[in-house]
């Protein structure tokens, strides 16, 4: 019997195959994710709370030297990431436009990306969690080369060297962490090595800290490391930048939850007031920048840079709160941004622009897309009702609790700046909406416009769905996650 | 079985072939590549039942002659290679008969087979050599067929350029070769490694400056051979004139042969503290300039031999911090499996140009435009080798990497792995922009049909290309051998 984990990762790389010999590659790949997100809400109904920690464990030992061994389980955090994962792949080839050159092949890309990020998500072991993030490096140069818009050769070339840069740097960070392991535990298996972290006997360094920080921090787009991200959402077809943005850049975050969590708490808070400084680079001076912006697409791009911030202030607030609203927010903005920019190339094959100036009251032609539209701009600021509203929630009680022990202090102080991250957001949301749907019809708007493709109108209802069932009973996620950091020191 | 058969049967194999080829007729002189190719395999699946213990060791041919698993393997690399060099050759024959003069057909096809496999017999004699002497014969052997194979393209004036500076460059590293080892013999009175290594410990301190002077000569000679930043001007042009396959068998078994040596001189000196701490360093200077002049170097090129011809010396570079990292308790596996790696992507894209340097007529990257809608399999072949070069995961090429760093990053070497990383993701760079060309640009010609792939070429791929990702998840089979 072939461990379930495993087939979660095969699925799409079988399909992967299928799309790049077979015909119907649209066809099968739909058939593929749908399977994987079937399968993915089976685990989660047959994954026990009660005995928690990692299931569905299955492993072999590939290299004794280095204790490399390839194993698959997953913890309710896993589980988190596989549902984000499966949701987002199924509604990005569902959105997928009529493909002209190579479908197969821009099928196959996709359905890559997917399953590194699967494969990295349900890794117990250190080599293999980096290993399977690195499939989709090339998928996403061919994504944005091939069939991306603009200067799609120049920021191909960018997106690959800066996130190539990064993963190198945090592959020493890895290395670093490795090499401190005690003799005696020869390892890479991540869960001994959050045992050892939560026991002190695993302390590689600030060095090491600061490695594998900016080197996930460059794959999440943090301050200043972020320049890769807004283009290449803007110049990537929209179901690549909704696997990117949705899923691959959450990938950061989930390595620090799983790795940096465990292992550095000490540095984590010995360099707190330098991630708080940066974080605050993400949401002030970011949030601005994307205020600023004249065109849909680079708007989303910044927004979603914007957005990491909270993530990064829940990662460094360190209880169990902040950590927690952390991997809803991950949740959470992974289905919202998958779903804005689904739209937003609808969007742009409809209206054939996405400046602004040239927009304006595509409600009056377009009333469904501008109602799918709201929905994903309310739950991108945080509308309570939908995940995103307990996930900032959470965030901002975790960062300011971090506090008060101490009087008022830098998390505090950031926390207030944070707050106005929400306005920030709340403004170049709404104002996008308005120029988009609302007022005079611009320049590129003509009653010739058809309303939203069923195709997009559906994937989009899934990913809004996902995000208010959850908004509406938090605890679906959060009965999974918080076990997860349990052992963690208050 | 006693491995000193295993050079012996390359030796007689290569002779029958030369036998073989003056009798067969005309138009058929093609035919030798067949056994040439059947009898390194054989020989080759013979080395993994080679007892060293069979080895007379009190036979005066024993001092010179070493049996551990770093000769076999080596052994193994040089016969793998050869192999998949002549079915390379099989698939370039047409080239070489459109450039040698000749009114008889496929006259001159026979040595162009047969020449290889002397090479290989000198490279598996250089794999075992602990004395000087046989290190200067066996690695002449290998030189002087270079000399014959690099300018083997007599109407190709590129090629003859070629010849004649791999030929200047070659004699003038032999030169500093056979000067160093006078050196050395004159402070230590051996040739043998061993005895050296014996001996040296109980020399006076002012011995030390005449003793390195011998080494830096002796390690300027393997600079030339590994091609190593500042002795690498010679390879970007013989690299592009030589014959393709020819191009292969030097940059990998050329190279690795180099750095087997190179292995076994260095652990005969750095036993000792005043000598190491002066040699590593110099390894580590050497490695940092050849990993950055070897990448840049690599990025403007348009032409796919030179730039891997550059990507060779980019590898050397890391290789060579392996070298520098020497004391890591890892550190000779990790340069082994790098070698190995190497030898695997660097073949695969090889044998892939070739094939479609024939069929396209030309081995600039733009003629690579498009091949993915002319020829879907070779484009992704091409794809993972380049993957594997860059160092992507889940291929056998970042695990090397990764096990190089590795050693690095135990001896402290910090600078030259921010170097390393930098390199690294400047090398993405210029492989990916033979990804490009195959991907996103348009062929010349829409239309071109496929390209043919004879079914040795065709079987070679699948098992390079195999091999390249399951090394990659799996790499114990590789570890083994080394160990």
């Amino acid at each position: 019997m072939m461990s379930p984990l495993l087939s979660l990762i095969l699925i799409p790389l079988v399909t992967a195959a299928f799309c790049m010999a077979g015909s119907a590659p649209r066809r099968i790949s739909i058939f593929g994710a749908a399977a994987n997100l079937l399968l993915t809400l089976h685990l989660m109904g047959s994954y026990s709370l009660e005995v928690g920690g990692f299931q569905f464990v299955s492993g072999r030992l590939l290299m004794a030297s280095h204790g490399l061994a390839f194993s698959l389980g997953a913890d309710g955090l896993s589980m988190v990431m596989l549902l984000l994962t499966t949701l987002v792949t199924l509604a990005a080839v569902w959105v997928a436009p009529n493909i002209k050159r190579h479908e197969g092949m821009f099928y196959a890309c996709l359905l890559f990306i997917s399953a590194g990020a699967i494969g990295a998500f349900v890794s117990l072991d250190l080599f293999f969690f980096y290993a399977f993030h690195e499939l989709a490096l090339i998928p996403t140069f061919l994504l944005i080369g091939i069939w991306g818009s603009g200067e799609r050769q120049r920021i191909a070339w960018k997106v690959t060297l800066y996130l190539a840069t990064g993963s190198f740097v945090l592959l020493l960070g890895l290395i670093g962490i490795w090499l401190a392991v005690p003799a005696g535990f020869h390892t890479l298996d991540i869960r001994v090595l959050q045992q050892l972290g939560y026991a002190g006997l695993l302390t590689p360094g600030p060095v090491v800290y600061l490695l594998v920080l900016f080197g996930f921090g460059s794959l999440i787009a943090l301050f200043p490391f972020h320049t890769w991200a807004p283009e290449a959402y803007a110049s990537a077809p929209a179901p690549a930048a909704m696997l990117h943005s949705g899923v691959l850049k959450k990938f950061g975050l989930y390595g620090l939850l799983r790795l940096a969590v465990p292992i550095f708490p000490a540095e984590i808070q010995q360099f707190a007031n330098l991630l708080l400084l940066l974080l605050l680079g993400n949401i002030i001076y970011i949030g601005f920048v994307t205020i600023a912006q004249k065109r849909l697409d680079l708007m989303l791009g910044y927004s979603s840079v914007m957005h990491m911030g909270y993530a990064f202030l829940g990662f460094v607030a360190l209880n169990q709160i902040g950590l927690a609203g952390m991997s809803l927010m991950i949740f959470a903005h992974g289905l919202t941004i998958a779903a804005l920019f689904a739209l937003c190339g609808e969007i742009e094959r409809r209206a054939g622009t996405l400046e602004f100036s040239q927009l304006g009251g595509m409600a009056g032609v377009a009333p469904k897309l501008g109602l799918l539209f709201g929905f994903a701009v309310f739950a991108s600021f945080g509308l309570p009702g939908f995940i995103n509203f307990p996930a900032e929630v959470l965030i901002f009680f975790g960062a300011f609790a971090r506090g008060v022990s101490s009087g008022f202090n830098a998390y505090q102080i950031t926390t207030a700046f944070a707050l106005w991250g929400v306005v920030i957001s709340a403004i170049y949301m709404l104002r996008a909406y308005r120029r988009i749907f609302w007022g005079h019809r611009g320049a590129a708007v003509t009653e010739a416009i058809a309303d939203v493709s069923p195709a997009v109108r559906w994937s989009v209802i899934l990913l809004l769905a996902g995000l208010l069932i959850t908004g509406f009973r938090p605890s679906l996620l959060l009965d999974s996650i918080n076990p997860v950091f349990d052992l963690l020191v208050p | 079985m006693n491995p000193l058969y295993l050079e012996v049967a390359v030796v007689i194999l290569g002779l029958l072939l030369l036998v073989a080829e003056s009798f067969a007729g005309p138009g058929r002189k093609s035919g030798i590549a067949h056994p040439a190719i059947t009898g390194l395999i054989l020989i080759f699946i013979a080395t993994f039942w080679v007892n060293p213990a069979a080895l007379d060791a009190s036979a005066p041919y024993a001092r010179f002659y070493s049996t551990d698993s770093l000769a076999i393997f080596f052994k193994q690399i040089a016969l793998l290679t050869t192999i998949v060099v002549l079915i390379m050759a099989q698939e370039f024959a047409p080239v070489v008969e459109a450039n040698l003069p000749s009114s008889r057909r496929g006259a001159g096809l026979g040595e162009f087979y047969a020449l290889p496999v002397f090479t290989c017999a000198g490279l598996m004699w250089m794999a075992s050599a602990v004395d000087f002497v046989l290190i200067f014969v066996s690695l002449e052997l290998v030189t002087i067929s270079f000399y014959i194979l690099v300018s083997y393209l007599r109407h190709d004036r590129l090629s003859v350029e070629a010849g004649v500076k791999f030929l200047v460059l070659g004699a003038l590293s032999t030169g500093f070769l056979v000067y160093g080892i006078t050196w050395i013999y004159g402070v230590t009175g051996q040739t043998n490694l061993n005895a050296i290594a014996a001996v040296i410990p109980a020399l006076k301190v002012a011995a030390a400056p005449a003793l390195l002077f011998g080494l830096g000569l002796v390690l300027v000679s393997l600079g030339f051979k590994v091609a190593a930043v500042p002795f690498q001007f010679w390879i970007p042009d013989v690299y592009q004139g030589a014959p393709t396959p020819i191009t292969a068998f030097l940059s990998v078994a050329s190279k690795a042969a180099g750095f087997v040596v190179l292995l076994r001189v260095l652990q005969t000196f750095v036993v000792v503290p005043y000598l190491q701490e002066k040699i590593l360093p110099l390894m580590a200077l050497l490695a940092g300039v050849t990993m950055v002049f070897g990448n840049l170097a690599a990025i403007p090129q348009s032409n796919l031999k030179r730039l891997l011809a550059y990507s060779s010396v980019a590898h050397a570079g890391y290789l060579l911090l392996g070298v520098a990292s020497l004391g890591a308790p890892f550190v000779g596996s990790a340069i082994l499996f790098y070698l190995g790696a190497y030898l695997l992507m660097t073949l695969l894209a090889f044998l892939v140009m070739t094939i479609v340097a024939k069929a396209v007529g030309g081995d600039d990257i733009a003629d690579f435009n498009g091949l993915n809608q002319r020829a879907p399999q070779l484009a992704f072949a091409m794809l993972l080798a380049m993957a594997s070069l860059a160092g992507v995961p889940l291929t056998v090429g970042f695990l090397g990497k990764l096990f190089i760093f590795e050693a690095a990053y135990q001896q402290g070497h910090f600078v030259l792995i921010t170097i390393g990383i930098v390199t690294v993701a400047a090398g993405f760079y210029y492989y990916l922009k033979i990804v490009r060309a195959m991907y996103w640009q348009q062929a010349a010609d829409p239309d071109a049909p496929g390209i043919p792939v004879g079914i040795a070429a065709r079987i070679t791929i699948a098992i390079l290309c195999a091999l390249i990702i399951w090394l990659g998840i799996y790499p114990a089979p590789l570890l083994s051998l080394i160990h």
